[in-house]
């Protein structure tokens, strides 16, 4: 499959970085980038669930295609919320659900932080976009 | 100065997560296990596992004999009165949920259950749907700014209308002990049962079920250095009395019909199916390790490192502890830093401490917060390990600042 433009320059930043300060670095970086979101879609239903941090995933289709926003109060999970959308935007249902995002962010070396355990949040954002893609 | 922790060595999977880079300072949610354990355990399944009471052959007898003499090291390590007080359930939070359940018998609407605001969900929760269920009312007592229960407030809340009282005796969260004497005196002169949650009041010095004078204590064998799946339910006989049998099958029966069945008293009525065998055997292990240090030596090893956190806490910039800890642990939040990110350092940098609400969302709610890091120790911890935390801890917030 295909990757997005904006997802190919994060996999050659993360495959460059070396060390954990490094990663946090660029995670904040791309956090940094995450358009923020209208307070009007801070909503309880765009909430995710099953975080320590506030977590808003907003997913619309249109003509086809997935447009997500999202944010977080904290900021490097911004930073994994950025990862994220570069790679899934503009997918289809079809698309989205064929693609593996855990072999994504094993890519970018942070697979440790889609653990269930993690309370991050990570993990519970991914399920909430699999459950989306899979019943539009 | 290097304060090295003299019982280090007995517990190896401190050394084991030492070699993954990985420092442990999360022992208010669970605890490494000494060797002795460990040791016990393998005995027990390396040498003829048995159900207890139920079977003549020898493997059962030896089993029984084993969880029995266990039932005894706990009764001892409380200073119960008899060890027919102890029953075996598989946690802190089966414990209370079989007190909410055994007691629902003697609660009319409108009657009270006063608890703290700063319990931990499990001895929130069962009082909560107990008083959803029957109609009562949840008294709530507040904490004063040191993060214990306000006992004028205290006093006043718990009247003749209460008929229970539960109570932690020292905070998951804040490291604070609470007031029991006190606390307890004036609930029973009420009229009230008193329970303490004891999860955590347990782990640090020993306790004299007694001399507290509490009709049920509380606590979960693995914050105790001993296996998961085994808590203990110590009751006064009087009070043991008065529960209602709430789990059916096994050996809690004393005659079985097809339309009805008689129970027996405690502890095995309350001891439904096959209890947690291993488990209650590595306990009593754990007893006897536990029993054989020097408590003394413990306690101060103990007051100094936990000294060391708070001082290493105050001493940074932005660091608000919550409340005023006495023991063991401190939960603080960091001015202008969201807990998630550090906790997502510290996690990068090895150091494993717990971040979020700690089973109290309540309590933080009430403290403005959405969550807190704790740092909780054990007695295996040393100064460097406390030392490793502080540079993680001021690496995570260069980089965040």
């Amino acid at each position: 499959m295909s990757m997005p433009e904006q997802a190919r320059q994060a996999l050659e930043a993360f495959e460059q970085g070396k060390g954990w300060e490094q990663r946090a670095r660029l995670l904040m970086q791309w956090g940094d980038r995450l358009e923020p979101l209208a307070e009007t879609d801070k909503t309880e239903a765009n909430r995710v669930h099953g975080c320590e941090s506030l977590v808003w995933l907003v997913a619309e289709l249109v003509d086809g295609q997935w447009r997500f926003k999202a944010s977080s109060d904290a900021r490097l999970l911004r930073g994994l919320l950025a990862l994220l959308l570069v790679r899934v935007q503009g997918l289809t249902s079809e698309e989205l659900a064929r693609l593996d995002l855990r072999e994504w962010f094993t890519q970018l070396g942070l697979e440790r932080q889609l653990s269930p355990s993690r309370s991050n949040g990570l993990h519970a954002v991914l399920q909430r976009m699999t459950k989306l893609a899979s019943t539009r | 100065m290097f304060q090295p922790s003299p019982w280090r060595a007995d517990f190896p999977a401190i050394a084991a997560l030492q070699r993954q880079h990985q420092t442990y300072l999360d022992s208010a949610a669970t605890t490494q296990k000494p060797q002795a354990l460990i040791d016990a355990l393998s005995h027990y399944y390396g040498h003829g596992a048995a159900n207890v009471h139920r079977a003549q052959h020898l493997p059962g007898a030896l089993a029984t004999q084993a969880f029995e003499t266990s039932r005894d090291k706990v009764a001892a390590w409380l200073n119960a009165a008899d060890s027919r007080q102890i029953v075996f359930t598989h946690g802190a939070t089966s414990a209370l949920n079989l007190l909410a359940y055994g007691l629902e018998h003697r609660f009319e609407a409108g009657d009270e259950i006063a608890i703290s605001a700063l319990e931990h969900h499990a001895n929130l929760l069962p009082w909560q749907q107990l008083a959803r269920r029957r109609n009562l009312r949840l008294v709530i007592l507040p904490l004063d700014a040191f993060g214990r229960i306000d006992l004028n407030q205290a006093l006043q809340l718990i009247g003749p209308r209460t008929r229970v009282l539960a109570v932690s005796q020292l905070s998951n969260v804040l490291g604070t002990w609470q007031p029991l004497p006190a606390l307890l005196s004036h609930a029973r002169a009420q009229g009230a049962l008193t329970v303490v949650d004891g999860a955590q009041g347990v782990v640090h010095g020993r306790h004299d079920v007694q001399q507290l004078g509490c009709d049920f204590y509380v606590f979960s064998s693995h914050k105790l250095y001993g296996p998961d799946g085994v808590g203990v339910l110590y009751g006064h006989t009087q009070a043991l009395e008065l529960l209602r049998h709430w789990q059916f099958g096994g050996e809690m029966v004393q005659l079985a019909e097809y339309q009805s069945a008689s129970f027996r008293p405690a502890p095995l009525g309350f001891e439904a199916g096959t209890p947690p065998i291993a488990g209650v055997i590595g306990l009593g292990a754990t007893l006897d390790y536990l029993a054989s240090l020097d408590a003394q030596a413990v306690e101060a090893h103990e007051t100094s490192l936990h000294q060391h956190l708070l001082r290493g806490l105050a001493d940074r910039e932005g660091v608000r502890v919550l409340g005023a800890p006495q023991t063991a642990l401190a939960s603080f939040v960091i001015e202008g830093v969201h807990n998630a990110d550090i906790a997502h350092l510290l996690t990068e940098q090895g150091i494993a401490v717990r971040a979020g609400h700690h089973c109290a969302m309540p309590l933080l709610q009430g403290l403005g917060l959405e969550g807190a890091i704790r740092v909780s120790l054990g007695l295996y911890n040393d100064s460097d390990d406390l030392q490793r935390f502080f540079a993680a801890l001021d690496q995570g917030l260069e980089l965040l600042r």
